[in-house]
């Protein structure tokens, strides 16, 4: 059985177990007829030219675990950061994780989106936000059928969460093959602000396919900062379909920190709909063997006065692959739009590849659109001139390498956050140095 | 210290150094002076292990070693130290990170552990002191938009902190205005001691009146054909280096 044909019927089996109200099932039975439609995108769609989920697709995945999942937190505190104060919201296999987790509902609700589904007292807030701000397409769809956890977010008006969040996605590999679906509502009203932090993160060598999705809502003039550590185990496969509804004045930044799994695709998609917008798109790439990094972006600029930046840095090794898929629109009733995107790749081997397209619709005629891409290798005079200062070949390149991808970390907003990328950079580069005095 | 026995390399199949014969000890400075396309840069960049230069024949030993082996790291972890007549500009890496990596880099190669914070935030001070160096051009990207001035102060600096035994000095006085040239050179005599060497590689004779060799050599397509105490400096700076040819093929 196809595992298109294995989701299809184990939906049935989901749904009758299933504690939700009729709405919710609306929404449900509505996505996985999209999904039966459309199935999983094959490289005949333009927007998956150069991702092929076939070896994704072939095995027969567990949906659910049916082991006892739990983790000692000395075993798995690695993957957290520790060193400032966060709320933590994880789950292990899919199920959600008390033990591990510290949510909260004072003031703001940090907790999961299990119990928002079915509890009266949230049931407002789903009705406005829950699949609304999500694209209708087939991969999406497919989550929303079978969406039952992950975390939600909820932060009313002119309040600020004190700490940032860490959203954790455990998965234990006592499944041979395991498929999650996590799903994450993050409403941020008007004057309100947030930092998450999502990491998703297999245990062992087992395989791993996670289809999640993520529905930002940004109101007026709030701040929402997302950060995603994408630095799993080697068959660890993640497609990432993050959508975001920016409202009049708000700032959202999304920076994508892609260093390990086997094959990770990022949907990332902004759309804003109200004026004075300003969004954010930053990524590193780090990657090597035969991994793949898909990055699909999307800012729709649909009102007047806006900004976007996007910044994408690519360090290819061996015979790794990347994708850069940037896609800007800009609406007629949208002028004086500012948006910026761009792309810079290292290729380390000549065996690596990219592929960066930048896609521009703009139907307004007052607005500044600059679009960049560019493809090479390291600067070998640079290397010569730090090896004669004493400093190797290896870390020579290393510093050359983080050096490239810089300007990306300086944005990011927790001090404590930068200096564990850091040191995941130093890891992957395979050097012992410190980047900052 | 250095011994340069008939250095012969070239690049791609062209023959640049063509029998090079050279002895530098500690506590000396030597001038190479030469016209344009003769080899001079060549020289300083096989000393320091640049890998597209081929060695075709002859040897280099420091401190009585062969270094021809070694990779440009290890040379300079030995003590060998080359300012770039063309310092390579480095987006995104600090002055101060730079340094701070060459120098754990070469203490590791040693053996030794990484220099304290403290040790080397007070060198960093002295150091940016002795070349009148502003604090802030330290956190500035390594060469990025710096002047032609900042650039060989910036060298200077380097080798101020690294401490090396052999400085080689490739044009450091090329782009060069007369008050970085006086501090850039006071900078280098202040370095100077009995236990370490110069070796200044200049088309001018301008540079030798800072820092006064006492050795200078006359380097003519690929050949030393011509060496002398300083005043060959002033000779050549007067006569031109059409005088020296001339003589040669009298």
């Amino acid at each position: 059985m196809s595992l298109k044909d294995k989701l299809l019927s184990s939906y049935l089996t989901f749904q009758e177990n299933a504690d939700l109200d009729n709405s919710i099932h609306d929404i449900k039975d509505e996505a996985i007829k999209v999904f039966e439609e459309h199935g999983f995108p094959t490289r005949k769609d333009e927007n998956w030219k150069y991702t092929s989920l076939n070896s994704l697709t072939k095995p027969d995945y567990s949906l659910v675990s049916h082991a006892d999942d739990a983790l000692e937190f000395k075993d798995v505190k690695k993957y957290f950061l520790n060193d400032i104060d966060t709320y933590k919201i994880v789950f292990i296999d899919g199920v959600y994780s008390s033990y591990l987790s510290e949510t909260t509902h004072d003031g703001v609700d940090v907790c999961l989106l299990s119990s928002a589904l079915i509890k009266p007292k949230f049931k407002q807030v789903i009705d406005v936000y829950f699949n609304k701000i999500a694209k209708k397409e087939s991969l999406t769809a497919l989550n929303t059928a079978f969406a039952k956890e992950g975390a939600y977010i909820y932060v009313p008006k002119s309040r600020a969460v004190n700490k940032p969040i860490q959203i954790v996605h455990f998965s234990t590999g006592n499944e041979a093959n395991l498929m999650l679906q996590p799903r994450n509502l993050i409403v941020a009203e008007e004057n309100a602000e947030v930092q998450v932090i999502e990491r998703h993160q297999s245990l062992n060598s087992n395989a791993v396919f996670t289809n999640s999705v993520t529905e930002i809502y940004a109101g007026k003039h709030a701040r929402v900062d997302y950060y995603k550590i994408q630095n799993d185990k080697e068959n660890a496969s993640l497609i990432d379909n993050t959508h975001i509804d920016q409202q009049e004045s708000s700032e959202v930044s999304v920076h994508t920190f892609s260093f390990g799994g086997k094959l990770t695709r990022n949907n990332l998609n902004f759309y804003q709909n109200g004026e004075h917008n300003n969004s954010i798109l930053k990524g590193v790439t780090i990657i090597e063997d035969k991994q793949h990094v898909d990055h699909n972006t999307l800012v729709h600029h649909k009102q007047p006065n806006c900004e976007s930046h996007q910044d994408y840095k690519g360090i290819f090794d061996d015979k790794s692959t990347g994708v850069f898929n940037g896609k800007i629109v800009v609406d007629a009733i949208a002028q004086k739009i500012n948006a910026y995107q761009s792309n810079n790749n290292i290729l380390i081997s000549d065996k690596a590849s990219i592929n960066s397209k930048p896609q521009l619709e703009i139907f307004a005629d007052d607005v500044r659109c600059s679009h960049g891409c560019t493809i090479g290798q390291l600067d070998e005079d640079a290397l010569f001139y730090m090896r004669s200062r004493g400093i190797g070949v290896k870390e020579g390149r290393a510093l050359l390498m983080y050096a490239f991808a810089n300007n990306v970390l300086e944005s990011v907003k927790i001090p404590q956050l930068k200096a564990r990328i850091t040191n995941l950079i130093a890891d992957k580069l395979g050097v012992n140095i410190g980047f900052d005095l | 210290m250095l011994e340069i026995k008939n250095l012969n390399a070239g690049i791609e199949d062209k023959d640049i150094l063509k029998g090079i014969d050279l002895k530098v000890k500690a506590g000396e400075v030597h001038a190479i002076m030469g016209p344009n396309g003769s080899g001079k840069s060549t020289l300083s960049s096989v000393v320091a292990g640049k890998e597209e230069y081929e060695v075709t024949g002859g040897d280099i030993l420091f401190e009585n070693e062969s270094i021809l082996e070694l990779d440009a790291e290890e040379r300079a972890h030995k003590g060998i130290f080359l300012s770039f007549q063309y310092p390579v500009e480095i987006p995104g890496v600090s002055v101060t990170n730079f340094i701070k990596t060459a120098i754990n880099e070469t203490r590791k190669a040693k053996g030794l552990k990484d220099m304290p914070a403290s040790d080397m935030l007070k060198m960093i001070r002295e150091k940016s002191e002795l070349l009148e160096i502003d604090r802030k051009f330290l956190s500035r990207s390594l060469n990025e938009g710096f002047s032609g001035g900042e650039k060989k102060r910036n060298e200077i600096f380097q080798m101020a902190m690294l401490e090396p035994k052999l400085a080689i000095l490739d044009e450091t006085d090329s782009g060069l205005d007369i008050d970085a040239l006086r501090i850039v050179s006071n900078g280098v005599n202040k370095l100077r001691s009995k236990d370490n060497a110069v070796i200044v590689i200049t088309h001018y004779q301008r540079l030798l009146e800072y820092i006064v060799p006492d050795f200078v050599h006359v380097l003519v397509d690929g050949k030393i054909v011509k060496s002398g105490g300083k005043e060959l400096a002033l000779e050549l700076e007067e006569k031109g280096y059409d005088w020296v040819k001339a003589e040669l093929t009298a």
